[in-house]
């Protein structure tokens, strides 16, 4: 059974889907006043359907801060939503409309006021078929749907049909349930503060549990998770993981969250927890037969938080050349799994550039080591260095250069410099080195070897 | 009392107590991952999957070199790569040169910190699906590299022996003992094409090459590339597991 709930006054600031949800979680608001509601299953909680009825109409006419919506309402009852929509609309009160019995009650109704909208038809071909049936003297829609079917088929089509069948209120269909906003957000208050990550990994797993719980629910992922931290000292400690690529499983959001706050902890005992995520539709990825494994993406994630928990953040990353001439000149950037459409279109390219030629490999010593450098005509001949990790020194058996490189002369940071290649021996083993000396302060250093 | 047995002797005794029960099944075929040098494919017939192989040689035998030979095929042949640098000396720079596809690249860099190496070597095996993974160790001292623990490399062993991924240790010495599946020792020496040349008034610019894919660079007036030599250290190929090694020594 369905209930219908016209409320033809109602006031811009209340929501009659809310007052519906009182009765029904099951509601179809089928315009701005019109509410249809699936009373199935009621019976235990208002009576039989008139009972409902009769509550529905009562608690209508009170005040908003008990419930109501201060408005007179038509309430219809029926086996069939359409003709409930039908009867409330135009009979004032409460109206019950016996299953089987529709037309008895909304038969007399001219077949100007159907509803065609509730069977999606449109406008120009309804009001061809309402010219039609005028033609015939068909006036109401006990007339219409006295009708043969056949015959009304014949002549006025499928779009006949629904009408027909609409006016006989006898259509089929589900309600179109409004759903209720999904609320992808949670927070708990705490009786005592949390000092420790171990009880906060409970809360935190609590909130994500429930969070995960309702994006599968609506078929959704997140690929961004902000935390707020109340703290004791009466400040927040806010922090966003950001994801790659959308995922929604607990587990693995817990333990980047866990990872994030040993990273970075809050400065006080935590007061109260909020936890929130921006919805988004999750990855579909169609693998290939012939395409080799790469890494999960929720493993890499973890993997990489672990990763930057161990080394820390900045020392992890795919390398990012910088536009410039500036020697060892490059930038981190985050590490992410290269899209299927990129791979295509950058691999042929890349195996052909690589052929089978072989590069020098170089060595860069990160800071450069600074050297004694001893030249005779301004050609090094002995070179010594040393540094924390490394020491370099011997006699300059090979030498070629020097190569001046300069840029950004503009910049504080401007740099010129020569460099040399030596190989330097030491106990009969030969090792190449990149020197270079700076213009400014006659410094010189070791960049790095050859291998 | 007869003194030895010869391992036929061992094996047909053996078979006709407990039928083919204890007999050694040799794995026919073991998927390899070319290095990118010809030369060391032809030696060596390529980097074993699942197994541990080590490259290990002075400074400037050219380690470096087939370590970007090696990431540079595997990067262009849509292999997830991961570089565990252990003395921050990675050269991007360089590297670009040599064609290695960094978006596909994870370099992890350790400031010099060898358990860091280690631990995080571990969590990228362990997270699996990359395609080769490479330990840098070329900058530890060999004194250092012989103290590493044995467990480590077992561990390894054990972690990728069931995967498709290719670890490879890149040191001054030999370290990983008899987990490495394959061990090549490089022995190099530079060739110079025009080495203390007459000096000159003129100072030539060095470019540094963009991040474009470029074709081969020589730095300098240096030669290409040093010539690698590399000879097999063991008599273990990658598809005779240590037992059968051990068989064939008995």
């Amino acid at each position: 059974m369905f209930a219908c709930i016209f409320a033809p006054q109602l006031s811009a600031d209340l929501s009659l889907p809310e007052f519906a949800y009182g009765f029904s979680p099951l509601v179809e608001e089928v315009r701005t006043g019109t509410v249809v509601i699936d009373i199935d299953g009621c019976e235990l909680l208002f009576g039989s359907p008139y009972q409902l009825a009769k509550e529905v109409f009562e608690r209508a006419k009170k005040f908003r801060t008990e419930g109501g919506l201060k408005s007179l309402v038509s309430v219809a009852i029926a086996a069939n939503p359409d003709a409930a929509i039908h009867a409330a609309t135009h009979l004032q009160g409460i109206t019950f409309v016996s299953p089987g019995e529709e037309l008895t009650c909304i038969g007399e109704f001219p077949v100007d006021v159907l509803d065609y909208s509730l069977i999606n038809l449109e406008k120009k071909v309804v009001a061809e078929i309402l010219e039609t049936l005028r033609l015939w003297g068909v006036r109401s829609f006990a007339e219409f749907a006295s009708l043969p079917v056949a015959g009304v088929s014949e002549r006025l089509g499928q779009a006949g049909i629904k009408l027909q069948q609409l006016a006989a209120g006898k259509t089929e269909r589900h309600l179109r349930v409004k759903q209720p906003a999904p609320v992808f957000a949670h927070s708990l208050e705490l009786e005592h503060a949390i000092t420790e990550l171990e009880p906060l990994s409970f809360i935190f797993a609590r909130l994500l549990h429930q969070l995960c719980a309702a994006l599968n629910a609506y078929a959704l992922a997140t690929n961004e998770v902000c935390v707020s931290l109340q703290l004791e000292s009466q400040t927040t400690h806010e922090r966003k993981l950001s994801l790659p690529y959308p995922m929604r499983d607990h587990k693995v959001l817990l333990k980047l969250l866990l990872l994030d706050t040993e990273m970075h902890p809050p400065q006080a005992a935590v007061r109260s927890i909020s936890i929130a995520c921006e919805p988004v539709k999750p990855r579909v990825l169609q693998n290939g037969l012939f395409v080799p494994l790469a890494p999960a993406p929720d493993k890499l994630e973890l993997t990489l938080a672990r990763l930057a928990k161990l080394v820390g953040e900045e020392n992890i990353g795919s390398p990012n050349l910088l536009d410039t001439h500036r020697p060892d000149a490059f930038s981190m950037k985050r590490f992410t799994l290269v899209s299927e459409s990129r791979k295509r279109h950058k691999t042929a390219d890349r195996q052909l550039a690589i052929g089978n030629q072989k590069c020098l490999g170089f060595r860069m010593f990160r800071p450069p080591l600074r050297a004694i450098v001893q030249a005779d005509q301004g050609w090094p001949t002995q070179v010594s260095a040393w540094g924390k990790q490394r020491s370099v020194y011997g006699k300059v058996v090979n030498v070629a250069g020097p190569w001046r490189t300069t840029g950004d002369w503009w910049r504080d940071d401007r740099w010129a410099r020569d460099e040399w290649d030596v190989t330097l021996e030491r106990s009969g083993q030969q090792t190449l080195y990149r020197i270079y000396r700076e213009l400014k302060s006659e410094n010189w250093f070791v960049e790095g070897n050859y291998d | 009392m007869k003194p030895a047995f010869s391992k036929a002797e061992l094996e047909s005794d053996i078979a006709s107590r407990f039928g083919d029960v204890f007999k050694l099944h040799e794995k026919t075929t073991v998927e390899t991952l070319s290095t990118g040098v010809d030369e060391i494919d032809a030696l060596t017939g390529g980097l074993p999957r699942g197994a541990i192989s080590e490259f290990f040689g002075p400074a400037s035998s050219g380690r470096t070199s087939l370590m970007y030979a090696m990431l540079a095929y595997a990067t262009a042949h849509e292999e997830t790569c991961a570089l565990v640098d252990t003395n921050d000396v990675f050269a991007p720079t360089t590297a670009a040169a040599a064609a290695i596809d960094f978006d596909r690249l994870l370099w992890v860099r350790c400031a010099g910190n060898l358990e860091h190496a280690f631990k995080a070597a571990d969590l990228l095996l362990h997270a699996g699906g990359f395609g080769l993974v490479i330990l840098d160790l070329g900058d530890v001292a060999g004194k250092d590299a012989r103290r590493i623990i044995s467990s480590w490399w077992y561990r390894f062993r054990r972690t990728v022996e069931d995967r498709p991924t290719v670890l490879a240790v890149i040191s001054e010495e030999a370290c990983t003992r008899s987990c490495a599946a394959l061990t090549l020792e490089l022995q190099g020496a530079a060739e110079w094409s025009r080495a203390n040349s007459e000096k000159t008034n003129v100072l030539p610019m060095r470019k540094q090459m963009p991040a474009a894919i470029q074709p081969l660079t020589t730095p300098g007036n240096l030669l290409c590339h040093n010539a690698i030599k590399a000879s097999r250290q063991r008599p273990l190929s990658p598809w005779v597991n240590e037992s059968q090694f051990k068989a064939a020594s008995f």
